[in-house]
């Protein structure tokens, strides 16, 4: 029972991540239509700044993050100006493919940022220890992580039900032409949902490279489970993201805790498989995911 | 038809054209030929007839280099005739191909110790390979029919990973990951495509007869898609793309021609998959990846989408732009050779950025690819001295 315990929080801290960088994807989503496949890239500059920030300059650790989240916020405004800006009526998957290729520019970029070496935040809240509530065991990383996913989900889903800027974004998501006329600039709702989608990778890239966990040229296509949550959780619910980042970090873990019973029959490293696996499994009942809206056909 | 001085042929066997004027057509088949006009004719004859030839002129590196074109040209016409053609976009390709050149590694090489093997000659592997993705494609079309657009493109990406783990775990088919195996032998009738040897009297190197072998089988996969896609199930992939409920209630079967779509593209990567294990020598799980999956997408969209000689072109861009960025890269300051070095960037990061921002830039800039640019040329020659 309390290895379970210690498998269901490490899952649910892993999934936090995975939501956070599915967030991402959501905000940008709904706005424009577009699926950032930039985004895991995104991330690991966040990573490479916190580190950058707090160990180079010697910012305190929140600070740098803060700064760090600014940056990458930064990054993701002016991809956006720059790059798929031009995009706006194209088909969708057109501007999807331009952002796989800003996908393959910015991991270039971020590698050569980071060099050949495995590169971490740093442990500036004890992030590596382990605290033990009777025989359950809870890493400070992840007792972090799950925290301040729910914090930022909690502030993504606040400002955009509360505030005027939120309104207008989700006016833009809704339909762009009528959000025009009523004088929202949606250029400039697109750069901030990308700016938005830029500070939650930023976040989640902190989270990566920190706790015991290191950043490297690897990392990017890692990050690239959030694509079976967006899509189990629903491209275009928010709640989904979360719900489906935790499910998703949640049969991760207990596979990888018992993949050595497993891999007699699947095979080892069962693990990174599972969260497609699960995907395809729910596409098949529900082919817009668990919370994501079917799409109203008519001729 | 006045003013037409040929006879109106209501068979259309018979191509009537005006003096002058060699686009006029007065029926539907000569509308619908493949090489409609006399410069594509002409075009057409002159380009097979050079690269009939440049394999006995070139070094062998660069005869294998285009060899390796005209394999990942015929993966990317697949790709192009789900994608492309019946709009079903797929990041999967990757895993098709990956199949093939197991399918065909394992019925053309001999068993091992640790490796299991059937020895089958070539005009038995070969067209396997591309039968087993096939069915593959076929059995999981019929789940891919039922999400469209993005969810779909995800999806596919899906079959990527789990293909990537199969690969990995089914050691005594694929070798395993960091071992991998020797791809099959290319010999057909007892004759081996990839050593010298000596035909009607004339001495072969090996390269040449598997580059002549490639380029004829692209030839014929290339003109069957291109009948495929102007044929009534063609048009029926146009259908679908273009509005798929629209489609649907002027009775064209949803659900078969996904599956038909999904099921020849498959067809074509495993070919694709096949012969590219043999340019490779040694295939390895890890070499099916995503990467695998962008790179054929990109070959689709700066070749042209929806057009075969685009899929051929983009196919010659991606797989000749990497080693023109290093044949010339050292003449642009601060790259480096190798892959550590003193420069601000290496070789492979340039050829990457270049790739990545190529993309980009296509996509934005001509979102037809080159078979647009061509038509842009074309379009000028056609209209000149006139500019409009």
């Amino acid at each position: 029972m309390d290895d379970l315990l210690t498998i269901l929080i490490r899952g649910l801290a892993q999934g936090s991540v995975y939501a956070l960088l599915a967030a991402g994807f959501v905000v940008i989503y709904r706005a424009t239509d577009v699926v950032n496949f930039a985004q895991p890239a995104l991330m690991v500059l966040g990573a490479y700044f916190t580190a950058l920030f707090a160990r180079t300059y010697d910012l305190p650790f929140p600070l740098a993050v803060l700064a760090a989240i600014v940056v990458v916020a930064m990054v993701g405004a002016v991809t956006e100006r720059i790059a798929l800006r031009p995009m706006v009526g194209e088909p969708p998957f057109s501007a999807a493919m331009v952002t796989i290729g800003l996908f393959l520019v910015l991991t270039i970029i971020a590698n050569r940022l980071i060099g050949s070496n495995v590169l971490t935040v740093g442990d500036p809240w004890a992030l590596d220890t382990a605290v033990f509530a009777g025989n359950v065991r809870m890493r400070v990383a992840d007792g972090w992580r799950i925290a301040l996913t729910a914090v930022a989900f909690a502030g993504v889903g606040l400002f955009l039900v509360r505030s005027r800027v939120g309104l207008a974004m989700r006016a833009t998501s809704l339909d762009q032409e009528v959000a025009l006329a009523q004088g929202v600039n949606v250029g400039r709702m697109f750069g901030l949902s990308w700016a938005l989608a830029g500070g939650l990778a930023g976040l989640a890239g902190m989270m990566v490279g920190s706790g015991g966990m290191g950043v490297d040229n690897t990392t990017a296509f890692i990050a690239l489970k959030a694509l079976p949550v967006i899509i189990l959780g629903g491209l275009d619910s928010l709640k989904g993201a979360y719900i489906g980042g935790l499910v998703i970090g949640v049969a991760e873990a207990f596979t990888r805790a018992n993949s050595a019973t497993l891999s007699g029959y699947v095979g080892a490293n069962v693990d990174v498989v599972v969260p497609y696996v699960i995907m395809i499994l729910v596409l098949m009942v529900r082919p817009y995911g668990l919370f994501g809206t079917p799409e109203v056909q008519r001729v | 038809m006045t003013g037409n001085r040929g006879s109106f042929s209501l068979t259309g066997r018979r191509a009537v054209t005006l003096r002058g004027r060699p686009e006029l057509y007065t029926d539907y088949a000569s509308d619908q030929a493949l090489l409609n006009t006399p410069a594509k004719r002409t075009f057409t004859l002159v380009l097979v007839a050079a690269l009939l030839v440049t394999p006995f002129l070139m070094e062998r590196d660069l005869t294998t280099l285009l060899t390796t074109v005209f394999i990942y040209a015929i993966g990317a016409i697949g790709l192009n005739l789900v994608s492309g053609y019946a709009g079903q976009v797929s990041l999967g390709h990757a895993f098709f191909v990956g199949l093939g050149a197991y399918t065909a590694a394992f019925l053309g090489s001999e068993a091992t110790s640790s490796l299991r093997g059937l020895g089958l000659e070539m005009w038995i592997w070969l067209p396997l390979a591309g039968l087993v993705p096939a069915v593959i494609g076929f059995l999981v079309a019929p789940i891919a029919a039922r999400v469209r657009g993005l969810y779909l493109a995800i999806l596919t990406l899906g079959l990527v990973f789990i293909g990537d783990h199969i690969f990995k775990e089914a050691r005594t088919f694929t070798g395993g990951p960091g071992v991998g195996r020797r791809a099959a032998a290319p010999i057909v009738g007892g004759l081996d495509l990839s050593r010298r040897q000596e035909i009607l009297g004339v001495t072969v190197e090996g390269a040449n007869l598997f580059y002549l072998f490639c380029f004829a089988l692209l030839v014929v996969m290339a003109i069957a898609a291109r009948n495929l896609a102007r044929s009534k199930s063609g048009r029926a992939f146009a259908a679908v793309r273009d509005r798929d409920i629209a489609a649907e209630v002027m009775g064209v079967p949803l659900t078969r021609t996904k599956v038909l779509a999904f099921t020849v593209s498959s067809f074509y990567a495993g070919i694709c998959g096949g012969l590219l294990a043999i340019t490779y020598g040694v295939i390895e799980p890890a070499a099916f990846n995503l990467l695998m999956s962008v790179d054929f997408l990109a070959m689709v969209l700066i070749g042209g989408v929806a057009t075969i000689s685009g899929s051929i072109a983009g196919a010659a861009f991606v797989v000749l732009l990497p080693r023109l960025v290093q044949t010339y890269a050292t003449y642009i300051p601060g790259v480096s050779r190798g892959s550590t070095g003193g420069g601000i960037l290496t070789v492979f990061q340039v050829q990457g950025l270049l790739f990545g921002v190529l993309i980009v830039a296509f996509i934005i800039l001509e979102p037809r690819g080159m078979y647009g640019l061509w038509l842009r040329v074309r379009n000028y020659w056609k209209a000149w001295p006139f500019s409009y």
